[in-house]
């Protein structure tokens, strides 16, 4: 054997990063926000995150073992699902609600379009939508031991004052990960440091959203009322956690922008004029399934050719 | 286009017409025609059951029809022809709903007369019941009908038990389920449409591979132009205009070429 040589194909100098580690680096740079999440909401919310977590592994691994395929848990991504979707719940949720959308995010919407890589849609939001449809009631009560009363978006929209030093801390009721914008914006500095995600489109997804409250928010250029909308809801979660998602963002640099204006002038418009008090999951699903014309539209003009044409 | 070779057959045989309708071809989970209602209405197993039996009672009556008037029905305006006669049956169906059951009626609302555009009775129209005789034709639209009937009706039951714990009214859930709501709403039909139809596509592999005859019993054409390389076909869409003449059926065996050979010049 030893005389042999051994012939590979390219690539022969590989980088260390692998899926396994980003996922990794995404559920660090979840903790801040799941571990406040479970310091405000109390045991519930970390019943809820296990519980969703624990269905997530165990779908993936259930259905690839019973379809004869390679079991890919080890790469963490269902774990990320999982915690990304119990954060998106309210913490009144029973703990079927956790298991119903994380079968729902791993089977229906993961692994029957082939796993991870070929879904068309961020599989936590699809399950998020999934459950606010099917259980209304359910997923829209914010009620707990610790907070009574209506999510600050909910009471701004209803013309109610905010304290928006409560929302920026996250001692306000909502779902179990997105009340904090210290804990988030702490744990997306991690993932842009380690260059995991880069700003293109949380940046331009923020700034649309903002021009996009100054033109018709029906209050001008007020901070009080921009940083109340910025602080609240689920803007922040979703701006650094799941419109950048890899394999449902657009892959040119150019798209990226133009889903990240997308998806801000979408949650406005879901915000300031649709009945519902939060869009933001809406607004990246539908921008999610946008994500192919976009690629399309802004395709990059490759080294050598004229103007614009492909070879 | 598939030419089993099974000579004798004469694709006329009525208890052969029903088990197609049924199984073999069932317009909904093998043949994917008429999706529109099987997506629209199957809300509740009643509804879905109420759309197929009217569905099949129009595709039956105009199957007949069309079957009697084959020979006299010019080749170029056939199409009007049959819309013709299907439409007459939707608006007596129609009115007879809105007078004896009017709930049904008020169920299924607009979709009943969007029967006349339901392609499963066009495409019956114009695959089986303009080139075969009347009893066959006749037990065609019955087979198929009773095979749009079955598929709404699961559909129907699927989405009613986990949308709101009921089958045809009957609660059958424990008084603590909570109704996913979702599946009476427009995306369960999707989702119970692609799960009922994989279950289908499970059974015919597991039947394949045991060594069972899963394939369709055939009505003399598959209706899939693009891959079917017959001459001089008087239906195609694609390719060669052939002007009919008699060679239209081809796997079906005798009695789609006798009656095709009498039918068109």
């Amino acid at each position: 054997m030893s005389d042999l040589m051994k012939v590979s194909s390219n690539p022969h100098v590989r980088s260390k990063v692998t899926t396994s580690s980003i996922m990794l680096a995404v559920i660090v740079a979840l903790l801040p926000a799941a571990g406040f999440g479970i310091y405000n909401f109390g045991v519930d919310a970390l019943i809820l995150i296990v519980v969703t977590v624990a269905t997530t592994v165990f779908t993936e691994y259930a259905y690839e073992k019973l379809m004869g395929k390679k079991v890919t848990i080890g790469d963490y991504s269902a774990v990320v699902t999982g915690l990304l979707l119990a954060l998106n719940l309210p913490s009144s949720a029973p703990w079927w609600i956790g298991v119903i959308g994380g079968m729902f995010a791993i089977l229906a919407v993961k692994m029957l379009f082939g796993g991870l890589g070929q879904n068309f849609m961020n599989p936590a939001l699809a399950a998020r939508c999934f459950l606010l449809i099917s259980f209304t009631s359910i997923m829209t009560n914010f009620e707990c031991d610790t907070y009574t009363g209506a999510t600050p978006l909910a009471a701004l929209k209803s013309g109610e004052s905010v304290d928006i030093l409560n929302m920026v801390i996250g001692r306000t009721s909502g779902t179990i990960g997105e009340t904090s914008m210290i804990a988030i914006v702490l744990g997306a500095c991690f993932l842009v440091l380690l260059g995991v995600i880069d700003l293109r489109i949380p940046g331009s997804y923020i700034v649309s959203f903002v021009v996009f409250i100054c033109l018709f928010g029906g209050h001008g250029v007020d901070t009080a009322f921009i940083s109340a909308h910025l602080a609240g809801g689920g803007l922040m979660l979703g701006a650094f956690f799941m419109a950048t998602d890899y394999v449902t963002r657009p892959i040119t640099k150019a798209g990226q922008y133009v889903f990240g204006i997308l998806l801000g002038i979408l949650t406005g418009i879901f915000r300031i004029f649709g009945p519902s008090a939060e869009g933001v999951s809406y607004a990246i699903i539908i921008g999610n399934l946008l994500v192919p014309l976009i690629e399309k539209a802004t395709l990059p003009k490759a080294f050598g050719t004229k103007g614009g044409k492909r070879a | 286009m598939s030419k089993n070779g099974k000579s004798g057959y004469t694709g006329g045989s009525s208890m052969e017409r029903l088990y197609n309708g049924l199984v073999k071809e069932n317009p909904t989970f093998v043949l994917m025609l008429g999706m529109c209602p099987t997506l629209a209405v199957t809300t509740s197993a009643m509804n879905g059951l109420g759309m197929g039996l009217t569905t099949m009672v129009v595709l039956a009556l105009s199957n007949m029809i069309i079957s009697l008037l084959r020979n006299i029905i010019p080749d170029k305006v056939r199409i009007p022809a049959f819309i013709v006669v299907i439409a007459s049956f939707v608006t007596m169906v129609e009115l007879l709903l809105e007078g004896f059951i009017p709930a049904l009626y008020d169920a299924l609302g607009l979709y009943i007369p969007l029967i006349v555009v339901n392609c499963i009775i066009l495409g019956r129209a114009e695959s089986y019941a303009s080139k075969n005789p009347v009893i066959p034709s006749l037990f065609d639209g019955i087979g198929m009908g009773l095979g749009f009937s079955f598929a709404l009706t699961c559909i129907g039951a699927v989405r009613e038990l986990i949308g709101a714990g009921e089958i045809f009214g009957f609660r059958i859930m424990p008084e603590a389920y909570v109704p996913c709501a979702i599946f009476i709403m427009a995306p369960g039909a999707f989702f119970v449409l692609a799960a009922l139809t994989a279950i289908q596509n499970k059974i015919r592999i597991n039947g394949e591979k045991k060594g069972k005859d899963m394939s369709k019993i055939q009505s003399g054409c598959n209706e899939d132009c693009m891959n079917c390389g017959e001459e001089g076909c008087s239906h195609r869409f694609y390719g060669s205009s052939g002007k009919g003449n008699g060679k239209t059926g081809n796997a079906g065996g005798q009695a789609v070429k006798n009656a095709d050979g009498k039918g068109r010049e």
